[in-house]
């Protein structure tokens, strides 16, 4: 998709590009720079660069001129018929309502059978085959990776090398309220992109942590839901070192459509370094939740995590989207006791509902997302903000002693 | 409403004036009425919230609804166009033309007819009020889940799901009670002689309608009534922690979901024959091959359902059986194509707006049923499928199939319901600017889905601008030129020339020997077919 896009449509030129949409509407764009305008109408699928995607890609061509064909024949008949067959005078209907000799049953007959064999043998066969290809995901897949879609962003974990993180929209928010330009790849940016190899057969496993998402990206060719509770699969061979974007294809709630999908294809040993540098940051993050961190530090560090996790729906200033998204600030939970008298978890609390998620609520259990650390640090700041005012604060060793108590208690 | 200016020779019985005679009536053609113009309302409700949708959408960025809004905006569009416009609309014509084309002095079951018909309101005030309820602060407004109710996201939702679920049951009960009657009436009315296969093609749509709501509705009623419990009564049918499956709702959802496409559109492909014929003065051309396609399809749309949802996985053997199931019905439906130009091969046609209309819906029908066909391949529907591509494609076949062809047949019998002629320079006027609108708004659609734009995204990235703002202006246009609709009908019912009992030249069949408005009780000596 990226491809699609020229440089020049960025955020330098907000209202040429405002000028180029109006101007499109005209015949003839030629008055404004009509290169661009011209270049953003796609009338095919992106380039594909999978194997799936060149085969989808080859039976749309193939399919849109069948019909195409199909239509004009067809058609070119009636118009035919209205032209020559209108009432004047001298001019009288025929009566015939079956065929009636052998020779005007066998024309009759002729479209059907030219169309069974469409159907079956000139749609039909190529279809099967592009469909056993698309679902042969175990053979010969060189590596797995595990997208977990959930409210709203996408989760990815290699489970070879152990590398997970969490990948979110980009985007700022001013951007997409029009306060401030848009950027070059508006809403199809992400934080925390997806590296795959190229020329790698790439077994995706995908599931959902809460309502059903879909996983798509046009120039792979392939889209599959995420379904909580289930696995499904499919798979990639990316021929072509790029940037590669898509998004969410299932409605799933408020911000389905802020969720982008992606995928950096890089050369094999450009991913190894790559996937190292991750493996040593979420070292880096094991460790430091052995450390006692300071108020100040986890307050910084809350309100980062904050920003990317909790700010879609409970806002920015803790106000929240009542009813759907409750406010945290003055909430019972975020006010409750931060853990019992003797450590524990308090049920129903404010450690347990962030780390535990709520049950029928797009509230989601953080546990299995976020470091211990980030876990601290958003704890700590939500209990300070927004006016809230507990003064107390916790430390990530002791959220990843409170992850061995179990998911409830 | 004075559509039934009945001669006062006919008021030998007595019914009340005003509010109540509309209340109590029991009289089909003022059933009739009633459903046609909820459903004229109705179409103008659904209309307008996806105007705004479309505003929406004219430029990247969100300019006047928050995501939440737009997400109501669309899955009440879908559900109002569906439920409360379309087969409204198809029940009214069922209710007018049945007992006139049969030769029946009525509906068979009267009452039945009323209650059916009083139902729909407070569904429709069930569907839409969570909007209200919203602006007082009361809940989160309505069904944000699309049309679908698809589970996890429905069970997770606001008090606008139960709304919806609870007007679905509404509309299902009236669905039903409304196909009953027209299954007796059909069975047990038709005038001596009138032998199932002299039936006119109208009466044989609806039956097989008739036959599939029967069939199908229940299986609607149950999937959003597990869903009631699943999200009050701690059932788990959708839920895997709980041993249930989100995919299980989406089987049950489009067993009825896809039936539900030729429940919106046999209606219109039966009274196409009728229309086509008359403005060709030619008798229709294979009546006994368009029986058994009506009969085909009917039987074949009951067992697709699952190429709505080619993405959610399913064995390979499943994706093949349901690719090619799905291909099939190509089979009948081009019968249909057929048979519809054949009518018109060789005849005396001339073009008047009710003409137009079924030329239009044949081209314009023809590209939904093509872009159909291609779907049905799994491999090219990863592509399509959850895009603006699908999108456009319904579009073509509810808008240009379904609506087109009510507005086809309104044209054609208004003069029969109302006793006058509409005018027709404001009906020509009417096809083409909905024509031209329509593409305007649809074909930038089916680009944008190939350039991989996702359906129901409130916002969207620069590359899909172009296409989006064309499609927004040509949805205005197609918005505003459907008052010229309105106004033309109005303007009918209030007077205009009369209209003869034959108002149209080449018009056969039994509802043109009667007077235009027929009196009371339609036939009430049954007339002789030979």
């Amino acid at each position: 998709m990226s491809i699609r896009v020229p440089a020049s449509r960025t955020a330098a030129a907000p209202m040429a590009g405002r000028l180029r949409t109006w101007a499109s509407l005209l015949p003839v764009a030629s008055a404004l720079p009509a290169r661009d305008a011209v270049a953003a109408f796609s009338f095919n699928f992106p380039e594909p660069v999978t194997p799936i995607a060149r085969e989808t890609l080859a039976i749309h061509n193939e399919f849109m001129l069948i019909i195409t064909i199909l239509f004009v024949l067809v058609f070119a008949i009636m118009v035919y018929s209205m032209m020559n067959h209108r009432k004047r005078p001298g001019y009288e209907a025929a009566t015939f309502t079956a065929p009636t000799s052998r020779l005007q049953w066998f024309w009759a007959l002729l479209p059907f059978a030219i169309l069974l064999f469409i159907d079956f043998i000139l749609m039909g066969i190529p279809a099967v085959n592009a469909i056993i290809e698309m679902e042969d995901t175990k053979t010969k897949a060189d590596m797995v990776l595990k997208v977990t879609g959930m409210q709203w962003k996408w989760q990815y974990e290699y489970p070879e090398s152990g590398v997970k993180f969490v990948s979110t929209l980009a985007t700022p928010r001013d951007q997409i309220n029009n306060a401030e330009a848009k950027g070059e790849h508006y809403l199809l940016e992400v934080d925390n992109p997806v590296f795959l190899p190229v020329g790698k057969k790439v077994r995706i496993l995908l599931t959902s942590t809460d309502v059903i998402h879909t996983w798509w990206v046009p120039q792979f060719g392939v889209k599959r839901d995420a379904i909580p509770g289930f696995l499904r699969e499919t798979w990639v061979k990316i021929e072509k070192p790029g940037i590669y974007r898509g998004q969410c294809a299932e409605l799933c709630g408020k911000d389905h459509g802020f969720m982008p999908v992606v995928v950096h294809a890089v050369p094999e040993a450009e991913f190894i370094a790559w996937q190292d540098a991750q493996k040593a940051r979420i070292a880096a993050a094991a460790s430091s939740s052995e450390r006692t961190w300071s108020k100040d530090e986890l307050m910084a560090a809350g309100k980062d995590v904050y920003g990317k996790q909790c700010a879609v729906c409970h806002q920015p200033e803790g106000q929240g989207l009542p009813p759907a998204f409750p406010a945290l600030a003055g909430s019972k939970v975020v006010n409750t006791p931060l853990l019992s008298a003797d450590g524990k978890m308090v049920p129903d609390g404010h450690v347990d509902r962030v780390m535990n998620g709520k049950a029928g609520t797009p509230m989601q259990a953080f546990r299995n997302t976020l470091s211990d650390a980030d876990l601290a640090a958003v704890i700590t700041f939500e209990r300070n903000s927004f006016g809230n005012q507990r003064g107390d604060m916790i430390q990530p060793a002791q959220i990843k002693a409170l992850r061995q108590e179990g998911s409830k208690p | 409403m004075t559509a039934i200016a009945h001669p006062s020779g006919h008021h030998e019985e007595h019914y009340p004036g005003g509010l109540l005679r509309w209340l109590t009536t029991t009289n089909h053609k003022d059933i009739g009425t009633m459903y046609m113009t909820f459903a004229l309302v109705m179409f103008f409700v659904g209309g307008l919230m996806i105007l705004a949708v479309r505003a929406e959408l004219f430029q990247p960025g969100l300019q006047l609804m928050q995501p939440e809004f737009f997400n109501q905006l669309i899955g009440v569009h879908a559900l109002v166009m569906i439920f409360a416009a379309l087969m409204p609309a198809a029940t009214g014509f069922a209710n007018w033309m049945i007992p006139l084309m049969i030769g029946a002095p009525d509906m068979a079951l009267p009452r039945l007819n009323n209650w059916g018909f009083w139902l729909l309101p407070p569904a429709a005030i069930l569907l839409t009020l969570p909007f209200m309820l919203a602006l007082f602060g009361i809940g989160d407004g309505a069904i944000a889940t699309g049309w679908t109710f698809y589970a996890p996201l429905s069970v997770q939702g606001g008090m606008g799901i139960d709304f919806a679920i609870l007007a679905v049951h509404i509309l299902g009960i009236s669905s039903i009670m409304g196909s009953i009657n027209i299954i007796v009436t059909i069975f047990n009315m038709r005038a001596p002689g009138m032998t199932m296969m002299k039936l006119p093609l109208f009466a044989w749509g609806w039956l097989i309608t008739a036959f599939l709501l029967i069939a199908t509705l229940p299986v609607l009623a149950g999937a959003v009534t597990m869903l009631l419990t699943d999200r009050h009564f701690g059932t788990h049918f959708f839920n895997a922690a709980g041993g249930g499956d989100p995919i299980l709702f989406q089987h049950l959802f489009w067993f009825f979901g896809h039936p539900e496409v030729y429940i919106l559109l046999l209606p219109v492909w039966g009274l196409m024959p009728h229309v086509i014929s008359a403005f060709s003065r030619k008798p229709t051309y294979g009546y006994t091959a368009q029986v058994y396609s009506f009969i085909a399809i009917g039987l074949l749309s009951v067992v697709v359902w699952a190429h709505h949802f080619f993405t959610a996985g399913m064995p390979v053997p499943a994706l093949i059986y349901f690719m090619f199931s799905t291909m099939s019905i190509s089979i009948p439906l081009a019968v249909l194509f057929f048979c519809w130009i054949a009518t018109m091969w060789r005849g005396a046609m001339t073009f008047e707006t009710p003409m137009l209309f079924a030329v239009g819906f044949i081209v314009l029908f023809g590209i939904a049923g093509l872009t159909g066909l291609v779907l049905a391949d799994v491999a090219a529907d990863a592509q399509y499928h959850h895009s603006y591509f699908v999108v456009a494609h319904f579009h073509y076949a509810l808008f240009a199939g379904g609506i087109m062809g009510v507005m086809t047949g309104v044209y054609y019998w208004l003069p029969k319901w109302t006793g006058h002629m509409y005018s027709e320079k404001l009906g020509k006027l009417h096809f083409w600017l909905t024509v031209v609108a329509f593409n305007l708004t649809f074909i930038p659609q089916f680009f944008l889905g190939l350039a991989g734009m996702p359906r129901r995204i409130p916002d969207y990235a620069l590359q899909f601008a172009e296409f989006n703002a064309i499609s927004t202006v040509g949805a205005f246009i197609l918005g505003l030129s459907q008052l010229l609709f309105a106004w033309n009908i109005w303007a009918c019912v209030r007077g205009g020339p009369k209209a003869e009992a034959r108002a149209w030249e080449g018009a056969d069949g039994l509802e043109w020997e009667l007077p235009s408005p027929p009196p009371h009780h339609s036939w009430e000596t049954p007339p002789v077919i030979r």
